[in-house]
């Protein structure tokens, strides 16, 4: 295995592939995340108690799942980083923080937005809501220190510190639920054995989850992608590549 | 791997051990407290675990049911109060069951039937016919996990109304906050 990923340690090979992987994210993402919204947003069957507010499950919830998800990500590159050095996962890591930053900031949004007309208030100090609540703080802190420094290294390395001392939060927001009485209600989707709702109101959520964690990749490998570009500005590979493009634009 | 590197990984690991250990018992030093509302049977007998149980005067938040036909509603004004009972599955109420009774002016949220799990903020009373009662300046509603369409939940004997308000019980709203 470390054969065949070896040659992506260098970050022309690894420009290159996400180049090649671009239109093929972009056309499933395409696919998907039409299929679902619409299929969600005006199909879907509306919930018995909460008529059609309960839409907002479908944006809600891969928003705030896939928030963890990509907190999860960025941790694994920073422990890669910290551990064998590799520049090429500070660039990823990098990459990463402001989208789970904003899927943070969307599924705290649409939180509050369904609170209100459902629970009754925009925002209760629960377990849940709370501890969604510090991921946004750490992303904001990890995306802070990216830039606080000249030196990429430096900056990548204490990110990279804040953002595994930080991965205690994730079971914490995970299990909230489970473990404290909360506002918030259980899982439905990821429930062991028969998720809690139907199946027609099931399918458009998969085409949604399926769809938004595709957008994610695309974005993640559109600013991986500048990251690269940006960190190996003085390879002669970069100034080639340069050169080409604005010869082929004149 | 190399020595520098397998060192690196040492220290790396055993700064998230420290910091999974460290916050796993904060976490269970505070549990209690990071408990958003005391259950109608934790007001009446105390916490499990601790024995903590809030006390007459104090301000707390309770969650729990609302029992099927306690929902005592005035027709001239926005007076409401109803009983609560824990939330166990499967759902029975039973009479012999802690229940502490809510009283509340105000709106109601759309979830709001008898039968949802409901958190209520206010100040812990006794009042002589009914017990343990709160003086709720807040109702909100806890949803539960499950989604169903309308015709599936009819089936299955479910339905719900929101609460419907007359314009004289708005009214004595608008006249009581001036």
């Amino acid at each position: 295995m470390w054969k065949w990923l070896h040659p992506y340690a260098n970050p022309e090979v690894s420009y290159h592939f996400t180049n090649k992987l671009l239109p093929w994210l972009s056309a499933l993402t395409a696919i998907f995340l039409s299929i679902g919204l619409v299929w969600a947003l005006l199909f879907a069957p509306a919930d018995y108690q909460q008529g059609h507010s309960f839409r907002i499950f479908y944006i809600h919830v891969p928003a705030a799942s896939l928030s963890m998800g990509i907190y999860v990500a960025m941790a694994i590159a920073a422990f890669i980083s910290l551990v064998w050095q590799l520049k090429l996962a500070d660039a990823s890591a990098a990459a990463m923080a402001p989208v789970g930053a904003a899927f943070t900031a969307i599924a705290l949004i649409t939180g509050a937005a369904w609170g209100k007309p459902m629970w009754g208030t925009w925002w209760i100090w629960d377990a849940r809501l709370t501890s969604e609540l510090i991921l946004l703080f750490l992303y904001l802190g990890v995306i802070a220190l990216h830039n606080a420094f000249e030196d990429k290294n430096l900056a990548g390395k204490a990110a990279g510190i804040l953002t595994l001392v930080g991965v205690v939060n994730i079971p914490i927001i995970k299990y909230s639920v489970e473990w404290w009485n909360t506002l918030h209600q259980g899982s439905t989707v990821s429930k062991l054995g028969k998720p809690s709702m139907s199946l027609d109101m099931l399918w458009p959520f998969i085409f949604c989850f399926i769809g938004f964690a595709l957008l994610v990749a695309v974005i993640i490998c559109l600013r991986f992608r500048n990251e690269i570009l940006a960190r190996n500005s003085i390879r002669p590979w970069v100034r080639e590549l340069i050169q080409k493009n604005t010869v082929n634009n004149t | 791997m190399n020595p520098r590197r397998k060192k690196r990984l040492a220290i790396i690991g055993s700064v998230l051990i420290g910091i999974g250990a460290v916050s796993g018992l904060v976490l269970y030093a505070l549990s209690q407290n990071i408990d958003l509302f005391f259950t109608p049977s934790e007001i009446s007998q105390g916490k499990k675990e601790t024995g903590l149980m809030p006390s007459l005067g104090q301000r707390i938040r309770i969650g729990g049911l609302v029992v099927p036909g306690s929902v005592k509603r005035d027709p001239e004004n926005l007076k409401v109060s109803f009983r609560l009972s824990d939330m166990t599955m499967p759902i029975v109420f039973k009479d012999s069951d802690p229940m502490v009774t809510v009283y509340y002016e105000g709106i109601l949220p759309d979830l709001f039937r008898e039968g949802q799990g409901i958190v209520a903020n206010g100040t812990l009373t006794e009042h002589p016919p009914t017990g343990l009662s709160i003086e709720a300046s807040e109702v909100l509603a806890k949803h539960d996990e499950n989604y169903m369409p309308a015709e599936l939940a009819e089936a299955a004997g479910q339905k719900h109304d929101k609460a419907k308000y007359s314009e004289k019980q708005l009214d004595s709203k608008r006249t009581n906050s001036y």
